[in-house]
């Protein structure tokens, strides 16, 4: 979760305090817990791959054309809330989904990271059949097209039954599409 | 032992003699913690055990549809967390002796052990909120639940290793994929919340003792030739810590793009170019002036057996000359397996665990001293 005083950092030190016999609880940043004094120790070298992170992003705004600026930030991820700007400033990823909010944009930061941008190696043997099962459901419908095409609805009704059958089948399997 | 201690340092009242006897008091407890501090992967054995300290193995992996740990909330971590327990549950990580420990519970200076025998790291050791460790018996195998990423998992070996170790690590893999959906893209691979370990989220690193090459002036030549290939140098702690003990942590940066085979023949041809530099630099030295080397494992020997205090750095440099008159056959009866446990023994954590109090610096560099005498034989 992001700090609750700059919502700008990820929040790592929970601080409760009792003021009035009312508890209050906060989930800090590591800079804000520091500045608050919240803190009896000081937190060990903190990682600068944040900065790293924001000028490998080079976000337009700092000299280039303030249109894309607005595209660029208005960029938000649907799975955890965190935009793109945010992104730049924590260096880490909200949810997975992030990988696809901030799509295309991301391409140029992964090549500079990794000098690639496909993943190859190993691969979860439930997505392995999943990818099989998702081949057959596709070959299916391009038949049962043809066989509605054809007027041949008995037969279509069953290959409907097959496809449906695969489709929990993946469904059941924890993947659940469109979500 | 014992006598052959008192023999030696028939000093004066409140001499080392005396510190220790006093200690003996606690003997029990300190020997209990003692063998608590050991791991299987200090004990110098495996293949060029002499040079490679370890090996390890990291894999990041995170389950769908759920917030990375960092943005995740209370209730979701907690979720996360009851899905591990689930999983040791369903599967038969319990029966093969993993058990789990909610970070939460322990102590400051137990989380600091953990972290110093390189079980846990120093981020998952500030974490409250639901966060975990699955730990094998044996400790070669970890699972940090809650870290960065909802699941790390670590094969941590002794000696060159780093296949076996790969094998072990994606077997538990296999493991907990079978009871998770895995965060995963057919293009970008296994998704994590860091950038830098997207795709295997594979990280393969091993501990170097490379004395001959420090002594040689050619370590920082080779160690920027190692970062021009790809490859990240650290000290023992990692990130940000000063590499002592002419101890170094070699480990892949790219994650992306590149097959686990493929890191790891790479991190495995660098190391061994490595290892034969070391080699090549040590029998050098033994032409120039074996005398010289026995001379300066003695001398380390002599210190680390009869100073009344040791900074870590010291301690870390001495130890770095015994071992190397130690591998050369210099310096005898030794063992590997008692040079590598006083490396984390004398880690600030391990003392005050060892101690069962507090410790300033002053104290640390007292005790760090005591405990060297001990062990050492
Ligand atoms: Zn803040
Ligand atoms: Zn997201």
């Amino acid at each position: 979760m992001l700090c609750e005083k700059c919502g700008k950092n990820i929040a790592s030190v929970h601080v409760t305090k009792i003021i009035n016999g009312k508890k209050t609880e906060l989930y800090l940043c590591e800079n804000c817990a520091g500045e608050k004094g919240e803190l009896g120790f000081s937190f060990e070298g903190k990682f600068p791959l944040h900065q790293f992170f924001s000028n490998l992003m080079s976000f337009p705004g700092s000299g280039s054309g303030k249109v894309a600026s607005t595209s660029y930030s208005g960029l938000q991820c649907p799975g955890c809330g965190l935009t793109y700007a945010q992104f730049g400033q924590i260096g880490r990823f909200g949810c997975d989904r992030c990988y696809d909010s901030f799509g295309e944009n991301l391409l140029p930061l992964l090549r500079r990271l990794h000098g690639n941008q496909k993943h190859i190696g190993k691969i979860p043997a439930r997505v392995g059949s999943h990818v099989r099962l998702k081949k057959d459901i596709e070959r299916l419908r391009e038949e049962l097209q043809k066989k509605v095409a054809e007027e041949a609805f008995e037969e279509a009704a069953v290959l409907r039954d097959k496809i449906r059958k695969l489709e929990n089948k993946i469904s059941s399997g924890g993947e659940n599409h469109g979500g | 032992m014992e006598d052959n201690r008192k023999a030696k340092h028939s000093l004066s009242e409140n001499s080392l003699e005396e510190i220790l006897k006093n200690n003996d008091g606690e003997n029990k407890m300190q020997q209990e913690r003692r063998s608590e501090i050991v791991s299987k992967w200090m004990e110098g054995t495996g293949p060029e055990a002499e040079i490679v300290i370890s090996s390890r193995i990291r894999l990041a992996r995170n389950i769908r549809k759920m917030p990375f740990p960092p943005l995740a909330s209370d209730e979701q971590r907690e979720k996360i967390l009851q899905t591990a327990k689930d999983v040791l549950r369903n599967s038969r990580l319990e029966e093969s002796g993993f058990g789990i420990m909610d970070i939460s519970v322990l102590s400051p200076v137990f989380r600091q052990v953990l972290v110093e025998k390189h079980l846990i790291s120093p981020l998952l050791s500030r974490e409250n909120r639901f966060s975990a460790l699955m730990l094998r018996k044996d400790e070669i195998i970890s699972i940090m639940v809650n870290e960065e990423d909802h699941f790390r998992i670590q094969c941590l070996l002794p000696g060159l290793q780093l296949e076996k170790a790969w094998q072990e690590a994606s077997r538990y893999d296999d493991i907990l994929e079978s009871h998770l959906d895995y965060a995963f893209d057919e293009e970008k691979g296994y998704l994590t919340a860091c950038p830098t370990n997207v795709g295997t989220g594979l990280r393969a690193s091993v501990m170097l003792h490379l004395p001959a090459l420090a002594i040689t002036q050619q370590i920082n030549r080779i160690l920027s030739a190692v970062s021009q290939v790809g490859l990240a140098v650290r000290g023992l702690y990692g990130e940000g810590t000063e590499m002592t003990g002419n101890l170094f942590q070699i480990s892949n940066q790219i994650t992306l793009g590149q097959s686990e085979e493929e890191i790891l023949q790479n991190l495995y041809g660098v190391t061994s170019q490595l290892i034969n530099q070391e080699k090549s630099a040590r029998e050098h030295l033994l032409n120039e002036g074996r005398e010289k080397l026995g001379d300066r494992a003695g001398r380390a020997y002599g210190i680390l057996k009869n100073a009344w205090m040791l900074s870590s750095r010291e301690a870390m440099q001495f130890l770095s000359d015994v071992r190397l008159g130690v591998d050369l056959g210099l310096l005898k009866g030794v063992p590997l397996k008692i040079l590598n446990e006083l490396l984390v023994l004398i880690r600030p954590g391990c003392l005050q665990y060892l101690k069962d109090k507090n410790l300033g610096p002053y104290e640390r560099d007292l005790e760090r001293a005591i405990q060297i005498q001990k062990c050492l034989p």
